[in-house]
């Protein structure tokens, strides 16, 4: 008997009135560059960003430099009337935090109710934040919490997808586990088309942009 | 899951009826074509996009298998698993494998229409599995033990007054009316399940052969909660779902949100590859993909290659009149609406989906909406062909047809009977109308037929060109 992956791709051939591609063949596949349309944007990337980002409910907090991210974490946790605790990504490890505050980074619990984590790449095209896997930034982070703060350099801000893509590889360890592209909080529209927010995710995403 | 759609005429007519039914479907109908519409406006570059992912379409499936064995590649270089389904059977046969090496108890599920495809909620519950669906849609109508009405927006023929009931009976009282409370009590009922789940799965929208990675595109993050916190995560795919980068896939991402919610992009859009690494604080232990043909490679060979162009948008359906009028249960299998009307009989059989390829005026609104062009109306009346040659349709049409067409390649009598046809219709017109009419009640019965207007088109043309 032959494995299902045998029929199938015999299937596949027998459709395509063809046998397996030759090795010449193969070789022009894989070394194949695609170059779709990409949207002409007309706009600074950075401004872009926000503006699209705040366009479905997420928000935005800019400071100078990364010695001022926990003091906006601390406004925007304020804010929330969120306890003073947090999972941090250890990427952010450098950050010093106020007396008081009560941080780990571990993988985010189901009584998480506040993570920080930082960003590999912003994409300006549809204002969209690039979080890669890792020890760094666990996945939990991303949607266990209600709050999910996330520290964007302006730097890391890139116009199109195309761009993200080729970050994302560059990077040594290469592509991740999982890469999260996120453009706002949680949202479901399944009862009567209504737009509501924390549907099962983060119900409040917040970007904290430094530089 | 059982195939109704021969029951076609029957469940549209019952819903033509169903108040409920025609209140929710007017929604979304506002919904998803003013949205749309509007996204498509606001991107200079849509019509240009919609040509190439054509292209693009259509040359992966000039190349299906090479991309098929590079996506295998790299998913085992990342340490998943690819496994071959060459149906329905098989498939489950696969998952339930997987499953019960486990001694999985809870399986949570994102949303994914190849695993209705295959009946897959079915086999695990017979198995004595808890299948847990966390798409809020998807949840609905597992409460209401209901197959999904549209293929992105499952529990779209529900009223919030529906699923207030079905949560008040499900979850207990009090009964909650409004939409965020009805969110927030699926949000609190779900958040266990996820954490408990030891196998969660998801669909695939992409597979990526560049990198080995699966993609989902959803805006609730119940997929990535599924895949994120069960111990396994497997996800069921199509073999036509296959792109050959990164780049490749964000043509279809462009196009996709617009078409499909009017959102220029989704909430997440999330790429998976493969398992749990070693310095990885969370994750599943192991990553398997199934992917399953179920009559796609067939589908491949013929005059129907370019139904495999599909990603499953929704913007067909959203468009179709029929679909409006009637929804996605009266279809009476997985898929609705045009797409649905190709896909059903190809997979289950034409003699098991009769109605389907007829249920469509070919205003060709769904094609002029595809993002990857299918020309829908061409295929359904391709389909209506294959009836009429493997003599599915009903002995009388068949001879109508013949009558038909012999008088139809004959110009002088065909003239003289719309002559005829044409005066006879006239007077037994009342004020421009025909309210009943021999041999045509099936119109009749539910409306007018519009009398003409006592000569035929060419003898007025004729008239007006002074040659009569």
């Amino acid at each position: 008997m032959t494995s299902a992956r045998e029929d199938i791709l015999k299937g596949i051939r027998g459709a395509l009135k063809r046998g397996p591609l030759d090795a010449t063949q193969q070789s022009a596949l894989a070394t194949r560059v695609p170059a779709h349309t990409r949207p002409a944007i007309d706009e600074d990337a950075v401004e872009r960003f926000v503006r699209k980002f705040e366009s479905r409910a997420g928000t935005v907090a800019r400071v100078a430099t990364l010695r001022n991210v926990p003091a906006a974490v601390e406004a925007y946790r304020e804010a929330q009337g969120l306890p003073q605790r947090a999972a941090v990504g250890a990427g952010l490890k450098s950050l010093r935090w106020a007396k008081g505050w009560e941080v780990h980074h571990g993988a985010a619990g189901s009584d998480e109710a506040l993570a920080v984590s930082p960003a590999l790449a912003g994409i300006a095209e549809t204002g969209s934040l690039l979080l890669a896997s890792g020890p760094d930034s666990p996945t939990t982070h991303n949607f266990v919490p209600d709050d999910h703060v996330v520290v964007l350099e302006a730097k890391q801000i890139v116009m199109h997808f195309e761009e993200a893509w080729a970050m994302l590889r560059a990077r040594p360890e290469g592509i991740a586990r999982a890469t999260n592209i996120i453009s706002g909080p949680s949202r479901t529209a399944d009862v009567e088309q209504t737009i509501q927010l924390g549907a099962h995710g983060p119900r409040r995403v917040h970007v904290i942009l430094v530089g | 899951m059982e195939i109704r759609s021969n029951e076609f005429k029957g469940r549209a007519v019952f819903a033509i009826h169903d108040a409920s039914l025609q209140q929710a479907l007017g929604k979304a109908r506002e919904g998803f074509v003013g949205k749309r519409a509007q996204q498509a406006a606001e991107l200079p570059e849509f019509e240009q996009l919609r040509e190439e992912a054509k292209a693009l379409k259509n040359h992966i499936l000039d190349h299906l298998d090479h991309y098929l064995e590079r996506y295998e590649q790299a998913v085992t270089a990342a340490g998943g698993q690819v496994h071959w389904a060459r149906d329905a059977e098989e498939a489950r046969t696969i998952i339930l494998g997987i499953c019960k090496r486990v001694g999985a108890k809870t399986v949570t599920k994102g949303k994914s229409m190849v695993s209705e495809e295959i009946g897959l909620n079915e086999a695990l519950i017979d198995e004595g599995m808890e299948v847990v669906e966390t798409d809020l849609g998807e949840y609905i109508i597992q409460l209401a033990h209901e197959p999904p009405s549209h293929i992105i927006a499952p529990a779209v023929h529900k009223t919030k007054d529906q699923v207030s009931d079905l949560f008040e009976a499900a979850h207990g009282g009090p009964r909650k009316t409004t939409v965020p409370e009805l969110v927030d009590e699926a949000r609190r009922m779900l958040r266990d399940k996820y954490f408990r789940a030891d196998v969660g799965i998801t669909g695939g929208n992409f597979l990526v052969a560049e990198t080995g990675s699966s993609m989902i595109v959803t805006n609730e993050g119940n997929g990535d909660l599924t895949q994120t916190l069960a111990k396994v995560h497997i996800v069921t795919s199509g073999i036509e779902r296959v792109v050959p980068t990164l780049d490749d896939a964000t043509l279809f991402l462009r196009l996709l949100a617009r078409s499909a919610t009017g959102q220029e992009t989704e909430t997440y859009t999330t790429l998976s590859t493969g398992p749990r690494r070693a310095d990885d604080l969370d994750g599943p232990e192991e990553y398997h993909v199934v992917l399953v043909d179920n009559g796609r490679s067939r589908m491949l060979a013929g005059r129907f290659r370019e139904m495999l162009r599909c990603i499953r948008c929704g913007a067909c359906m959203n468009h179709c009149p029929v679909y409006g009028a009637v929804g996605g249960h009266a279809y009476g299998w997985v898929y609705p609406g045009p797409m649905g009307s190709v896909l059903t009989p190809l997979i289950t059989g034409l003699d098991n989906a009769y109605d389907l390829p007829n249920a469509c005026t070919l205003n060709g609104r769904c094609a002029s909406v595809c993002p990857v062009k299918i020309p829908l109306p061409d295929l359904l009346r391709e389909l209506r062909h294959m009836q009429h040659q493997q003599e599915i349709t009903p002995a009388m049409q068949r001879r109508a047809l013949k009558l038909w067409r012999f008088a139809a390649t004959q110009p002088r009598l065909y003239h003289a009977g719309e002559r005829i046809a044409a005066r006879l219709l006239a007077a037994i017109g009342r004020k421009g109308r025909i309210r009943r009419l021999p041999l045509a009640s099936a119109w009749t019965d539910v409306r007018d037929l519009p009398a003409p207007a006592g000569r035929t088109f060419l003898e007025l043309w004729q008239g007006k060109r002074g040659k009569s």
